[in-house]
C-alpha cells in the first residue's frame, strides 16, 4: 500500500485538471485501539489500522462525494464525484473566500498508541478491581478507546494541510440491582492522547460504586416543573444540546424561516448569558488548527449578553447567509463529507456562587451528570446521572436519576443565574446526520433554571 | 483471505478471517432541491485468533498488508480473554435470499425521481415544508473462513427510501418523516408519502392534554424509539448472564402480557436484516424471545453461549467491526387482529405516540422510559384532535407491556430490523405544561 503522502501528491495534480466549480481530496491515515471490561472480565482487546481518503466535487451548487480505501480505484472516484456534482448541480456553487493555506502542523504532544498495552490494561485492571471491592454490583462497564490519525487535505485552490490528533476516551458504569430493579452510576472522559489525565481516578471510581448501590434505596421525583440547578457537567451537555445545535448554520442556511428565529441581534436570554464556542483552546478534544474544509479554528461568541451575535458555519453556509466561515466545517472521516459542527461549546462564568444559586428555592431538584441528551431544536430532552431535592435552599436526599425536557427558548429564557465555576466535559462525543462520535467539549459552570420539566410519575 | 488465515496458524492454534467490502450510493435531497450524491466504497478485514488459549483480535482497511493484522492480533492475545468456546465448524443453511443484483442496477436518474416524487407530493400537502429526502443503493459481500473448515459468503443488496420534513412557525417546529428498506429495488414511494401525509394531518391542529394517566397506542415508529431498545437488552444473554437484565429469572414466566409475541427472525427473504448466517457464521434461525408473554428464549453469540452453557442461537453481531456480542438480528412483534380505526375508536381521552423524544436516556436497563413527545396526537372520543407538545410520558416497559389492551393488525418494517403493528397500552403517566 503506498503512503498516503504519495497519493496526495498523485491527487494535486488530477484535481487541478478537473473542469469543475471546486474540487478537494482528504486522506486520512490512523490507528486505534480498544479494550472492555464488562465484570471483572477483559472481554475485548482489539487495534485497528484504517486508511482511506476521499474527493468531493462542487459544480453549479450540488455536491459529489466519493470515498474509498482502496487506492487502485483512484480515477473511478474521481469521476464518480464528479458525475455526481455534475447531476446534483442545476444552480450556482457559493463558498466563502478563504486564503489557501499549506501548512504542515506540529504533531500532537501525546500518542497514546506509544504506550503498551500492558500499561493500558494495568490502569483499567485497578479500576476495576477497585469498583468490585467498593460495592456489592450486578455488573460494570469500562470501555477505553485510544486513536491517532493523520490527515492531509488538498483543494482546487492550492491548500495543502497535513494534521494529526490523538484522542482518548474512557467511560467507567458501575451497574446495582436488587429484585427486578437495575441502577447505574457512571464517568466519562476524554483528552486529546494525554494518558496521564486519565490518572489517578481511584476515588471517583469508588463513589460510582457507591452511587449505583444508593440510587436502588433513592426515591423517584414526582413530575412536574421545578427550579432546577445544573451542575457544569449536564450545564455543559445542556448548552450543546439546546442551543449549540441550533447554531449549527446547516439548519438554518436554507430555511427562512429558521434565518427569521435565528436572527442575529434577537434576545435569547437574560444579559448574564455568554455562550462561545472556541476550537483554539490547547487540551481539549474539540480543538483542532484547521477544519475539514482548511478554514482555520476560531473562537466564535454565539450569545453575548442573552443576544444572538454569531453562528457556526462551513464555507458554503457562510456564504450563503453573507457571514464570515468559522472553521466548523468538521468530518469524523474519511467515509464522510465535514458537516457543521461544534468544537468546544461553553457558557461563560458569571459570579454567582452555588449556595446563592440554592437560596430562595423552596422546593427544586440539583442535577448533576449525565447520560445523554438530544434536540429537535424547539424541544430537547437530556439525562441526568443523580439529582438530589432541594427543600428550602438546602441540598435534601438522593433520588434516583431525572429526565429534563422542554423547550429550548422559554428555557434558555430561564437561567436566572449563572456561576463563578466553569468546568469542561471531556467525555463522550457528539453525533449528528450519521456521524458519531466526532470528539468535542462542552462546559458550563452551574446554572439556575425556573421553570423545567421533569420526568416522573 | 485464506492467506491470512494461514499465515495466522502460523502463529495460532485457530483463526478465523472476517471480511466485508461494500458500496453504497446514496442521493440527497436538502430543503426541497438535489443536493448530494455520493458513493462510499469500503472493505474491512478482522482476524480473530486464539493464542495460547486466548482471543486476539485485530481490524484492518488493508487485506494486502497481512503481516501487520496477524501482529496486531498476536499483540492483543496476550491480554485477551480466556477462549471458552471453540470457532464453529462447517454450518447448515436456510436459504435466505438476500440480493437482487436489479438494485445495482437502478439509475441515478431513477433515484432522484423517486425522491423528487416524495418531495413534491409533501409539498403539495403543505406548501410550508422544507424536505431531506433520498434514496441509497447498497451491496455488500461478508465472508467468513475459520480454521475449522467454516467458510460462509454471502452477498447481500438494499434498496432505501426516506422522507423527512419540518414545517416551522416561530419557534413552534414540526418533524414528519418515513422509510423503506428492501433488498430489493423499491419502485413505489406511495407508502413513504401516505404516512407522512398522515402525519401532516393529525398534527394539523394542536390539541390541550392534561398531566395524568392514560391509555396510550404506539404506532410502529413509537414502538420502534420507545419499547424496543429495553426489550432488546433485557434479551441478550449477556445481560442475563451478568444479572442486568430484569429477566434474568424469569425463564418460562408470564412476565408480558399474553396477546404479546416476539421473536428473532432475519430468515425472511428480501429483507434489509436478512442473511444466512450471523457474524460468526453460525446460521441463522427463528428464535420466540416471548410467546403468549412468556419469556421463551434470551439470544446468543458463541461467546456468552459458552459462558452460559447454552448454544449460540445466530446471534453473533459485530457492530463497528469489533469483536462478535449478542445482538439481535431482526424482531418480529407478531400482529394482532384490531385495526388501528378500532383501537382509536375504543379510547376517550389518550395519546397516540409516533415519535417519542429521549425515550433511550433514562435507565434502559431497568426497563424504566420517559421521554419528550416530539410527534403525538391526542384521541378525544374516539377521534384524533390534534397534536400535542410541552408533554412528556414516563412509565416502565414490563407495567406497559404487562397490560395491553390490543395489538393492532398494522404490523409494517420500521428501521429495517424492526416488524411491528401498532401496540395500545391501557395506561401511560404523562406531564404536561
Amino acid at each position: 500500500m503506498p503512503h498516503i503522502n504519495d497519493i496526495a501528491l498523485e491527487l494535486k495534480k488530477i484535481i487541478a485538471a478537473q473542469n469543475v466549480d471546486y474540487i478537494e481530496a482528504r486522506l486520512e491515515s490512523g490507528r486505534s485501539c480498544r479494550l472492555g471490561y464488562r465484570g471483572r472480565e477483559l472481554e475485548t482487546v482489539a487495534e485497528s489500522a484504517s486508511t482511506g481518503g476521499n474527493i468531493r466535487v462542487l459544480h453549479r451548487g450540488g455536491w459529489g462525494f466519493a470515498s474509498f480505501n482502496r487506492f487502485d480505484g483512484l480515477k473511478t472516484a474521481l469521476s464518480r464525484a464528479v458525475e455526481g456534482a455534475r447531476l446534483a448541480g442545476s444552480g450556482s456553487s457559493r463558498l466563502a473566500g478563504t486564503e489557501p493555506v499549506t501548512a504542515v502542523l506540529p504533531k500532537p504532544r501525546h500518542n497514546p498508541q506509544l504506550l503498551t498495552l500492558k500499561e493500558k490494561k494495568e490502569l483499567l485492571d485497578g479500576y476495576n478491581d477497585i469498583m468490585w471491592q467498593q460495592a456489592p454490583l450486578n455488573t460494570s462497564f469500562i470501555g477505553y478507546s485510544d486513536g491517532y490519525k493523520t490527515t492531509l487535505f488538498l483543494n482546487s485552490e492550492g491548500s495543502f494541510i497535513e494534521q494529526s490528533r490523538a484522542d482518548i476516551n474512557l467511560r467507567i458504569n458501575a451497574v446495582a440491582g436488587k429484585d427486578s430493579t437495575v441502577e447505574q452510576s457512571g464517568i466519562s472522559l476524554g483528552t486529546t492522547g494525554d494518558f496521564n489525565q486519565i490518572r489517578g481516578l481511584e476515588k471517583n471510581v469508588a463513589e460510582i460504586a457507591d452511587k449505583a448501590v444508593a440510587l436502588l434505596k433513592a426515591p423517584r421525583a414526582k413530575g412536574g416543573e421545578y427550579t432546577v440547578v445544573l451542575d457544569p457537567v449536564l450545564a455543559g451537555v445542556f448548552t450543546h444540546e439546546a442551543f449549540g445545535h441550533l447554531s449549527e448554520a446547516d439548519f438554518v442556511y436554507e430555511n427562512e424561516r429558521m434565518r427569521e428565529l435565528m436572527t442575529l441581534g434577537k434576545v435569547f436570554g437574560t444579559s448574564q448569558l455568554n455562550i462561545v464556542d472556541d476550537g483554539t483552546i490547547p487540551g481539549l478534544r474539540g480543538t483542532y488548527h484547521y477544519d475539514d474544509e482548511g478554514v482555520g479554528a476560531r473562537k466564535t461568541y454565539l450569545i453575548r449578553e442573552g443576544k444572538l451575535v454569531g453562528r457556526l458555519h462551513s464555507r458554503e453556509t457562510a456564504a450563503k447567509m453573507g457571514e464570515e466561515p468559522t472553521g466548523n466545517a468538521r468530518a469524523i472521516s474519511y467515509r464522510h463529507e465535514p458537516i457543521v459542527r461544534m468544537s468546544n461549546t461553553y457558557i461563560e462564568p458569571g459570579n454567582a456562587t452555588f449556595q446563592e444559586m440554592l437560596e430562595g428555592i423552596t422546593e427544586g431538584i440539583y442535577v448533576k451528570n449525565w447520560y445523554g441528551g438530544t434536540t429537535s431544536m424547539e424541544m430537547f430532552t437530556f439525562s441526568g446521572g443523580e439529582a438530589y431535592m432541594i427543600r428550602n435552599g438546602k441540598l435534601g436526599e438522593l433520588l434516583k436519576p431525572v429526565v429534563l425536557t422542554g423547550n429550548v427558548f422559554t428555557t434558555l429564557m430561564n437561567i436566572d443565574a449563572v456561576g463563578s465555576d466553569l468546568e469542561m466535559n471531556q467525555g463522550g462525543g457528539c453525533g449528528k446526520g450519521g456521524q458519531s462520535p466526532l470528539p468535542v467539549s462542552n462546559g458550563s459552570p452551574h446554572i439556575r433554571i425556573r421553570k423545567c420539566l421533569i420526568g416522573g410519575q | 483471505m485464506e492467506h491470512i488465515l494461514k499465515l495466522a496458524l502460523e502463529r495460532a492454534e485457530a483463526a478465523e478471517v472476517f471480511s466485508v467490502t461494500d458500496e453504497e450510493i446514496p442521493v440527497e435531497f436538502e430543503a426541497n432541491r438535489l443536493k448530494h450524491i455520493q458513493a462510499k466504497q469500503s472493505s474491512i478485514v478482522a482476524l480473530r485468533i486464539i493464542k495460547d488459549g486466548r482471543i486476539g483480535y485485530a481490524v484492518s482497511t488493508d487485506s494486502d498488508e497481512p503481516e501487520g493484522l496477524v501482529s496486531m492480533a498476536v499483540e492483543t492475545a496476550q491480554f485477551g480473554m480466556q477462549a471458552k468456546y471453540e470457532l464453529p465448524g462447517p454450518q447448515h443453511y436456510l436459504p435466505v435470499q438476500t440480493y437482487d443484483p436489479a438494485v445495482e442496477l437502478v439509475s441515478l436518474e431513477e433515484m432522484v425521481k423517486l425522491s423528487q416524487e416524495m418531495v413534491d407530493a409533501a409539498v403539495k400537502a403543505n406548501p410550508e415544508i422544507l424536505c431531506d429526502a433520498g434514496a441509497g443503493k447498497h451491496t455488500a459481500s461478508i465472508s467468513i473462513i475459520n480454521s475449522n473448515g467454516l467458510e460462509a459468503h454471502c452477498r447481500s443488496s438494499l434498496f432505501t427510501l426516506g422522507l423527512g420534513g419540518s414545517v416551522i412557525r416561530g419557534t413552534d417546529m414540526l418533524f414528519v418523516g418515513d422509510s423503506l428498506y428492501s433488498s430489493r429495488p423499491v419502485v413505489d414511494a406511495g407508502p413513504v408519502i401516505s404516512n407522512v401525509k398522515r402525519q401532516l394531518e393529525w398534527a394539523g391542529s394542536q390539541a390541550k392534554i392534561s398531566s395524568k394517566s392514560m391509555p396510550v397506542i404506539f404506532t410502529p415508529h413509537g414502538v420502534e424509539n420507545a419499547l424496543i431498545a429495553p426489550l432488546a437488552s433485557a434479551f441478550s444473554g449477556k445481560m442475563v448472564l451478568e444479572g442486568a437484565s430484569p429477566l434474568k429469572n424469569r425463564l418460562g414466566q408470564q412476565v408480558f402480557d399474553p396477546v404479546l409475541n416476539i421473536e428473532d427472525d432475519a430468515t425472511m427473504n428480501y429483507q434489509a436484516a436478512s442473511s444466512p448466517f450471523d457474524d460468526e457464521g453460525i446460521a441463522i434461525r427463528v428464535t420466540p424471545l416471548i410467546r403468549a408473554g412468556v419469556v421463551e428464549n434470551f439470544y446468543y453469540d458463541l461467546y456468552t453461549a459458552a459462558l452460559a452453557g447454552a448454544s449460540s442461537t445466530g446471534n453473533g453481531n459485530r457492530s463497528g467491526g469489533g469483536l462478535p456480542g449478542p445482538g439481535v438480528n431482526a424482531l418480529v412483534v407478531k400482529p394482532g387482529d384490531t385495526s388501528f380505526e378500532e383501537m382509536l375508536a375504543d379510547i376517550k381521552e389518550g395519546l397516540i405516540i409516533e415519535h417519542l423524544m429521549g425515550a433511550d436516556q433514562g435507565n434502559i436497563l431497568g426497563g424504566e422510559f420517559s421521554g419528550n413527545v416530539l410527534l403525538g396526537y391526542k384521541i378525544e372520543n374516539g377521534k384524533i384532535a390534534g397534536r400535542v407538545k410541552n408533554t412528556m410520558v414516563h412509565g416502565n416497559v414490563y407495567d406497559l407491556l404487562n397490560d395491553l389492551a390490543a395489538i393492532g393488525n398494522d404490523a409494517r418494517w420500521v428501521g429495517g430490523s424492526l416488524y411491528t403493528p401498532s401496540i395500545y397500552c391501557r395506561s401511560i403517566a404523562v406531564a404536561a405544561e
